[in-house]
């Protein structure tokens, strides 16, 4: 199983390494939510830097439904899926490799994120192991929501407008205990983030689980 | 996989689907009586303690719809018991929770405007119970999406319970944001039970009643009309086959 995934991963970021959609496009719109809420609250940096955790997540999980469409869209393409179907490989093993495939490419987002939460709002980030640990937590979990929500709604013909409807709702905690998380590392109370970070660890291992189970019935569907 | 062709419902069926609309009626307008002529005011408040009668058994009816979807989802899941009508249960029963959902959320707006003073405040069980309408409005959203029956049936499922699963996350996650920044607000259980006492505590339990029986005979009908609908699905398809052939005869 484990081969298996790695081996979709790989393919994923492959086909993202040399077609940069992820990097054209993805990376942009991240760029743009953030200026967006800046004009949105205004220029008052004391307005912006208390909101920075929350806006940050919120463009991640913007984000999260890109990367998501993005990765069924390249299985969509000359049948590409049916020779996902048929490869032999897990299907829980595919579910895990486009869940790390997803991830991988949000870290990196995050990473440029960061930043920019950083110059454009003027946010002082401290507590540098909780930030990590939020980041790598949550996006687990988003990447897993997404990936078996991605398995739905793939193959429908309302695909772009059910994966936000269905997605959005699901990962209300992740946003919550993620913002969380980063405004006690942010005020200087790492300490205070621990039952949050909790919270992100129980949401991606039930998601991990339900996705591995679930989604080699769904993938046969269409 | 049974493929049992839905049929006519029986007789018997039929008279106690009468009777049990007849007693969700008959309960429901009782508790409107008693709610609104018998019961007196509130000492506290006032006229505003009515909204109680009704506004508890809809929420009620909500997670109990959500709950009977969700058990359904999981037997259609499961191949010992997989059947057609788990997943036209499930249906019929999360479409009568998604309305109670939004009564739920219009009667306490309006029971919390004059109480708290405003329209909305962010209380875990609200904001769930709001979180709840959006996660089931993107279940039938799914559920409408045509397709062959036992890959939408199971596509359905997983979505049901993937958002039944979220139900606890969400309600633990926000009861924390909410305790570890302000006072928990008036809505606890607690409360109604200071104020609730005689005729009052009497029409609180009809009105749970009332609105289990309404649960009920809407998902009869639900799951009925669902039924008729695969049927005309079916006979649709076997009429325009017989056109063809005919007019290849012809």
């Amino acid at each position: 199983m484990l081969r298996d995934a790695v081996l979709v991963a790989g393919k994923d970021l492959r086909i993202e390494m040399r077609s940069r959609v992820g990097l054209n496009q993805v990376g942009p719109f991240a760029i743009a939510v953030l200026l967006l809420f800046g004009l949105a609250l205004g220029p008052d940096r004391r307005e912006l830097a208390p909101a920075s955790a929350g806006l940050f997540w919120v463009a991640v999980l913007l984000s999260t439904i890109l990367a998501v469409q993005r990765s069924y869209a390249i299985e969509s393409a000359d049948a590409a899926r049916d020779g996902l179907r048929l490869s032999g490989l897990d299907p829980a093993g595919i579910f895990l490799g486009k869940a790390g495939a997803v991830a991988a490419q949000l870290l990196v987002l995050e990473a440029a994120l960061t930043v920019g939460v950083a110059l454009l709002y003027g946010t002082h980030l401290s507590g540098a192991v909780v930030l990590v640990a939020a980041c790598a937590v949550g996006t687990v979990g988003l990447s897993a929501v997404g990936t078996l929500y991605g398995v739905v709604a793939s193959g429908l013909r309302t695909r772009e407008t059910l994966l936000p409807l269905l997605f959005l709702p699901v990962v209300a905690p992740v946003l919550l205990a993620a913002t969380k998380a980063w405004d006690a590392a942010i005020a200087g109370t790492p300490g205070r983030a621990d039952s949050w970070l909790d919270v992100l660890v129980v949401f991606a291992v039930l998601y991990l689980a339900i996705g591995t189970v679930a989604f080699g019935p769904l993938l046969e569907d269409e | 996989m049974s493929t049992s062709k839905p049929s006519m419902p029986s007789s018997r069926a039929v008279v106690a689907t009468q009777a049990l609309g007849v007693a969700a009626i008959t309960t429901v307008a009782a508790t409107v009586w008693l709610g609104l002529v018998v019961t007196p005011p509130d000492e506290f408040m006032g006229n505003l303690v009515r909204l109680l009668y009704v506004h508890p058994p809809m929420a009620w009816v909500a997670f109990l719809a959500y709950g009977v979807s969700a058990l359904a989802s999981l037997l259609y899941l499961w191949p010992r018991t997989r059947a057609e009508h788990f997943d036209r249960l499930a249906g019929a029963s999360a479409e009568v929770g998604v309305v109670f959902t939004g009564l739920t959320l219009v009667s306490g707006s309006i029971w919390g405007r004059p109480t708290w003073g405003a329209w909305w405040v962010w209380d875990p069980l609200l904001t769930t119970t709001a979180l709840l309408f959006v996660l089931y409005l993107g279940y039938l959203a799914v559920r409408r999406v045509p397709g062959e029956f036992q890959a939408r049936a199971r596509r359905s499922a997983i979505v049901a319970l993937v958002a039944f699963v979220d139900v606890p996350i969400v309600y633990l996650s926000v009861e924390w944001w909410r305790s570890l920044h302000q006072a928990p607000t008036v809505l606890n259980p607690t409360t109604h039970k200071t104020y609730v006492h005689g005729s009052m505590a009497w029409t609180l339990l009809l009105g749970f009643v009332a609105f289990t029986l309404v649960y009920i005979w809407l998902v009869a009908h639900r799951y009925r009309l669902a039924e008729l609908q695969d049927l005309e699905d079916t006979a649709g398809l076997e009429m325009a086959l017989a056109e063809r052939r005919s007019e290849g005869m012809a």
